[in-house]
């Protein structure tokens, strides 16, 4: 397998172009946790011409809802939620400066397309893992709308955070390219 | 008569849950370490050395498996000659259900559908009960992920599909899927019966121990071979990171159905797969 790249976040247009699909990132710094709802909200806020509660310029964004932590704990399990129903909301989230997701599953080809023309990136997190991917997470900030629990936007902190890169500038995608042609299976 | 006191069952129930979405049955993980030694492609190696590191911490750390700690799935058979005191059977399930999400620090993942406005405390559960013979009650308590459930489908063929159908449908439903479910997946198939209990058949045949072909019926026990190696040269792999390893089992469960029907459902697990039953 190839060496793990470190990097650390803000991420950029300049590090997202030298990114390629199948790069193992291991990531550190601060990200977002937004998901299903948290995404609806930032997006009536922006097209109501409103700020959003957060900065979105060169954030990266975790679609995660954690467990609650429990005492002694910074935070519960945390692990990537199927990206794809956030595609609706994705584009106009990265033409407002998003710059990295991390999440699992397909992303649409609208939102492929806005990768590659905002410099962005999509990353892969291992779903089902997420005890281990907690001990990643050194700490934890309420940001907004709290009311949501689980899906509220947090601020975490990341050390390390095993990832892959999905959907890179060029337009690949890492889960087309492993597929197999099955027309033999029928 | 057997009188069983509800506060039996909502205690049974909480500790299921609490025990389940931490600790995972031997035989998944069996089928994991399995794998991780046959497993040719190195990004599916190491998915599932982290996988199998994952249940380790959650072991050792008293932690969720998995983020998402489900809807709380349970398949209630009572006996005949119970009499339950004290109470009614949904509603001790249901506070079961409540303690253990609270006592367990799991994640509320229940929501009004149109609101989306959590409920709060995991319940309502999906209780489906059976009532049987005897003076024993069976609890199989499954908690059940939304990403691995959303790409689960029913269709309704027609007699003229034959097996043919079937196995397209299934290998159809997972292709799609992809890398959204979590592989490697465990894939239960529901056939016959009417829509609703297709799919209650698929769910069923998710709480079945991994590398138990179907005992009743010599051509299902064919047919979840054949539908396993065929699901496993599509190249998906651990995580949709390529591999041969995208489904750990198939698990075929049937029953009879209309003359003009062939309903089948395929419902999917993730390999998160967290059941476990108690007798009282």
């Amino acid at each position: 397998m190839k060496k793990a790249l470190r990097l650390h976040t803000p991420l950029t247009g300049e590090i997202c172009t030298g990114l390629r699909t199948g790069d193992v990132v291991l990531l550190s710094g601060i990200v977002i946790t937004a998901r299903d709802v948290a995404h609806r909200r930032i997006c009536e806020a922006i097209n109501r011409g409103d700020e959003p509660p957060v900065s979105l310029k060169g954030e990266t964004i975790f679609y995660a809802g954690p467990t609650p932590a429990p005492p002694s704990r910074v935070i519960g399990s945390i692990g990537p939620t199927t990206s794809g129903r956030m595609d609706i909301y994705t584009p106009t989230l990265l033409e407002a400066g998003l710059k990295g997701m991390i999440g699992k599953g397909k992303r649409s080809s609208a939102v492929r397309e806005s990768i590659r023309q905002n410099h962005a990136v999509y990353f892969g997190a291992m779903g089902g893992v997420a005890a281990l991917l907690s001990q990643c997470v050194t700490a934890v900030e309420m940001i907004a709308y709290e009311d949501l629990g689980t899906e509220a936007i947090r601020r975490l902190d990341i050390v390390d955070f095993p990832l892959i890169v999905i959907n890179d500038i060029e337009g690949r995608d890492l889960y087309e390219m492993v597929m197999i042609g099955n027309d033999h299976l029928y | 008569m057997r009188k069983i006191s509800v506060n039996v069952i909502t205690e049974t129930v909480r500790d299921l849950f609490l025990e389940t979405s931490r600790i995972l049955g031997d035989d998944v993980i069996g089928a994991l370490a399995e794998a991780r030694v046959s497993e040719e492609s190195e990004l599916g190696r190491w998915v599932l050395e982290k996988i199998i590191e994952n249940i380790e911490v959650a072991r050792n750390e008293s932690l969720p498996l998995c983020q998402d700690t489900g809807l709380a799935v349970l398949f209630v058979q009572v006996g005949q000659d119970v009499h339950l005191t004290g109470g009614n059977l949904n509603d001790s399930i249901d506070q079961g259900v409540r303690e253990a999400y609270r006592d367990g620090y799991l994640r509320k993942s229940v929501c009004d559908p149109l609101s989306r406005e959590n409920t709060g405390d995991n319940t309502p559960a999906v209780i489906h009960t059976e009532i049987v013979e005897g003076d024993r009650i069976r609890i199989v308590a499954m908690p059940k992920g939304g990403g691995s459930e959303n790409m689960s489908t029913v269709k309704m063929l027609t007699p003229s599909d034959g097996v043919e159908g079937i196995i397209k449908q299934v290998i159809e439903t997972v292709r799609q899927a992809g890398p959204n479910p979590c592989p490697p997946t465990i894939v239960g198939v529901g056939i016959g019966g009417t829509m609703e209990t297709s799919a209650i058949l698929a769910k069923k045949a998710l709480a079945r121990t991994l590398g138990s072909p179907n005992g009743n019926d010599p051509r299902l026990a064919a047919l979840e071979s054949t539908l396993l190696n065929k699901i496993n040269t599509l190249g998906i792999g651990p995580q949709g990171y390529g591999g041969a390893t995208t489904a750990l089992a198939v698990h075929v469960e049937m029953m009879p159905c209309h003359i003009a029907s062939l309903p089948v459902a395929v419902n999917i697990q993730c390999h998160v797969a967290r059941h476990k039953e108690a007798v009282i």
